[in-house]
């Protein structure tokens, strides 16, 4: 046991939302000149525990240490007086201003009648630029930087402050290797000068090259710390994914019926390229890629909202084009969008009237909406889903995350459609709520419909699949059947490894 | 516990907050002048607010599809002007409709813009109301408009007539509300309306043509335009090409009194006509203590900034915050 004090420590740090339990009681510590990983599936909470530790949010319960100090931040400005710094994964810079500007932001130097020191600020700026390497210097516009110079701008302005603990967001997700390179030098430089970093990605490579300990969250709850150089990535995974969803294997029990939607030489532009496949009634067809893999793309083209540059859409054997979302519900294809809150709902209306929304033209007794047949289907559905609301009037902006997303599906069942895309179904949802929308597909599919389900999360598209596709940088690279797949081989396939004598 | 209660009751002034000062208006007038109270002057009151009424009805369809309208004023203006030239030209009969048809089509390019092209109302309705301003003037040479048979004609009725002892603009603005009401909360079309401005890009990914939503709201608004043009016209039967001048303002605070938020989505026919008759009864109580008339346009900016302030802060619980 190290008798050193840790640079930062979280105490069973408890944050809820109104029917979520974001985080769930999350301990563990950063030394002074440890790199720590911090891992987790989306959802897992590491946002929400980063926006605790930077005073955006406030822990319902726990405490935090810097230091032996307890620390309370009410504002991202005393989280970064009191040392802890954030370098984010979203830029979060003035592109008009230089950069000497940017990275003295709201402290920038004065002189006598608070005019701008402009001296002391380019000095200083230039000063902390030459230690991170970089091409550009203290009065070049960050508009006309690249994003990995941009980054470094981010980065800079956390050397600024005496930082004790630097987080790092999936900081590599838009740098090339040689910038990867520069900035893994400038952890470990961080590191050498007793600075806590905490580091979050989901690459793996990176983090066994460079961090010392790893940290594992699962469903907002702490899930246990690894020693790096004693594990491999099969632990973490392990860690990670958890066995506590049921992760059996899907095996149909009934007979799938004809091609509901097939889909040719599909193309987007940059966006996706070539994407073939065909999805029968009764199927679950899942589809598996990193953010970015083509995949929402895909589905937004099937629902009308993109035109595709190429490629045919054939809806039970006879060739179509969708030209809008009203077309697209029309011919019977029904998107459950991946932003909730953005897309699929109106967060401001009642619970009965975004169900109906799609059909609101059709429910008409003379000029007006027939409200009577509305309440009807939206008890049918909330009885059917299992939708827990006192009761239509509800605004659904009130509900929790499962029961929100039970609206939006109810929404699309109740139009009866051929062919449900589900994209992302249970993304910000709890645990529970999670396994009751992966068993509602499986329903789904066993009574006839043809579903899509399009998930970053492993463990999910698994589950509720009959096969898998997949994507990887806009194109299909595998295509597979329950039989085939393992983790491995689609996190090889999704990251564009091609595996021996396959033809993708 | 202390700072809850407190942000509690900030909370629960912004809600109440029009009210609350709507009360302590007409307290503080009737106190000052027993006339405030009278019968006659109250309906005097509601017949001089019938214009901004009828106005205010089709703006309130558009800003809850989430869109302002600025133009009213300046195309009130041009509807008038209109009629009233075009009665001694080709007779009443047929200048109203004309006038309606030539205000609906401006309605409908404020509205391909903004819906179809998806401009900033702000900017396109701005930019309109000085481009309008610019068409009546055209119209009609800079010249004041006047009908030149003002006892002989029947085209009178709507700004000056009674049906059993109520004034016809009363009746319109009653007739035309009871019917925006109930499109705005029984039809598919209101429905549609509601869903566009609560969040455009859902309504979007259920099958809701937005374009063709905004587009109609817009329609709605010049509707209401002319309507309000005609009564204007007949009121006077003689006007000044700027007689709408302002109007814009004084609808869009009658609206926003009554509760609609500037961010769409919310707000109700009925809501409307009631910041219509509040706007309408601090004007008149401000003229009968005594204050001189141009005090009204700083009041009504008062209005508006109180209004808007308190729609914000309604939102959030509190008066104050930090962050937006």
């Amino acid at each position: 046991m190290s008798v050193e004090t840790p640079a930062l420590r979280l105490e069973g740090i408890v944050k809820t939302f109104p029917g979520v339990r974001a985080l769930d009681g999350v301990s563990f510590s950063v030394m002074p000149g440890e790199v720590h990983a911090l891992m987790g599936e989306n959802g897992a909470g590491k946002s929400t525990l980063m926006k605790v530790l930077g005073g955006i949010l406030q822990p319902n319960e726990g405490r935090i240490y810097i230091g032996e100090e307890p620390a309370v931040m009410r504002t991202p400005l005393e989280a970064k007086a009191k040392g802890i710094v954030f370098i984010h994964q979203e830029l979060s810079l003035a592109e008009e201003l230089t950069v000497a500007e940017n990275i003295y932001l709201g402290e920038l130097p004065r002189k006598r009648f608070g005019l701008v020191d402009w001296a002391t600020l380019e000095r200083r700026t230039n000063d902390i630029l030459s230690k991170l390497k970089v091409t550009f210097d203290a009065r070049t516009r960050v508009g006309d930087l690249s994003i990995a110079n941009q980054q470094m701008v981010e980065i800079a302005r956390a050397l600024t402050v005496e930082a004790k603990a630097v987080i790092f967001d999936e900081p590599t997700a838009s740098l090339t290797d040689a910038e990867k390179v520069v900035l893994f030098d400038v952890i470990a430089d961080l590191q050498s000068q007793g600075v806590g970093i905490i580091y979050i990605s989901h690459r793996m490579e990176e983090i066994f090259k460079i961090t010392d300990r790893i940290s594992v969250l699962r469903d907002g709850q702490y899930r246990g710390t690894l020693e790096t150089a004693q594990t491999d990535e099969e632990e973490v995974t392990q860690l990670m994914i958890g066995r506590t969803l049921d992760l059996s294997r899907n095996v149909s029990h009934h007979a799938l019926g004809d091609v509901a939607l097939e889909v040719r030489g599909l193309t987007c532009g940059d966006l996706y390229a070539d994407v073939s496949f065909e999805v029968r009634r009764g199927e679950v067809l899942g589809f598996y890629g990193l953010v970015g893999a083509g995949r929402t793309e895909i589905a937004e083209t099937l629902f009308g909202l993109r035109d595709p540059s190429a490629g045919t859409i054939l809806l039970d054997g006879e060739e179509t084009v969708i030209r809008s979302p009203v077309d697209a519900i029309a011919k019977g294809i029904s998107l459950v969008p991946e932003d909730r809150k953005g897309q699929g709902l109106v967060l401001g209306m009642n619970c009965r009237d975004n169900m109906t929304l799609p059909q609101v033209d059709d429910l008409k007794a003379g000029p007006f909406v027939a409200e009577g047949s509305e309440i009807a289907i939206f008890d049918q559905y909330r009885d059917k889903l299992d939708i827990r609301t006192p009761g239509w009037k509800q605004t659904v902006g009130n509900l929790s995350g499962g029961n929100q997303q039970k609206i939006v599906i109810g929404k699309w069942l109740s139009m009866h459609p051929n062919v449900l895309i589900v994209d992302e179904p249970t993304r910000g949802i709890d645990v529970g709520s999670k396994s009751e929308i992966h068993n509602l597909i499986r329903e789904l599919a066993a009574q006839g419909y043809a579903v899509i389900v399009i998930s970053s999360e492993m463990p999910e598209v698994l589950h509720v699949s009959d096969r898998i596709i997949a994507m990887y940088s806009g194109r299909i690279m595998r295509t597979f059947t329950s039989d085939e797949v393992t983790e491995d081989n689609l996190i090889q396939a999704i990251s564009g490894i091609r595996s021996e004598g396959q033809v993708a | 516990m202390a700072h809850i209660t407190k942000r509690d009751l900030g909370g629960q002034i912004a809600r109440q907050g029009i009210l609350i000062a709507f009360v302590l208006f007409m307290v503080g007038f009737s106190l000052a002048n027993a006339r405030f109270l009278d019968p006659d002057n109250i309906m005097g009151v509601v017949r001089s607010s019938a214009i901004l009424g009828v106005m205010a009805l089709g703006v309130t369809f558009v800003v809850i599809s989430g869109n302002l309208d600025l133009s009213v004023g300046s195309m009130m203006s041009f509807s008038t002007i209109v009629v009233l030239d075009l009665h001694d030209k080709i007779g009443p009969t047929l200048a109203i409709p004309a006038m309606f048809a030539m205000t609906l089509c401006l309605g409908a390019f404020i509205g391909f813009l903004v819906g179809y092209l998806k401009l900033n109302s702000l900017i396109v309705t701005l930019g309109m109301l000085s481009a309008i301003h610019g068409l009546t003037l055209t119209y009609s040479g800079g010249q004041n408009m006047d009908i030149a048979d003002k006892e002989g004609t029947w085209f009178s009725v709507f700004g000056q007539g009674e049906i059993i002892g109520i004034p016809v603009p009363i009746l319109l603005f009653a007739l035309l509300a009871a019917v925006l009401g109930i499109g705005l909360a029984k039809t598919p079309f209101g429905r549609k309306v509601y869903a566009v401005g609560g969040n455009g890009t859902a309504a979007t990914f259920s099958g809701i043509p937005r374009a063709r939503v905004v587009f109609s709201c817009y329609l709605v608004s010049a509707f209401c335009v002319a309507t309000a043009g005609l009564i204007q016209a007949s009121r006077s039967l003689g006007s000044q090409n700027t007689v709408g001048q302002g109007l814009e303002l004084e609808v869009l605070a009658a609206v926003i009194l009554g509760g609609a938020s500037l961010m769409g989505g919310s707000g109700t026919i009925f809501k409307t006509v009631i910041g219509v008759l509040i706007l309408g009864f601090i004007q008149n109580g401000l003229l009968l203590v005594g204050l001189q008339f141009y005090v009204q346009y700083v009041v009504t900016w008062v209005i508006i900034i109180l209004a808007v302030w308190l729609d914000i802060a309604a939102k959030r619980g509190r008066l104050w915050s930090p962050i937006a």
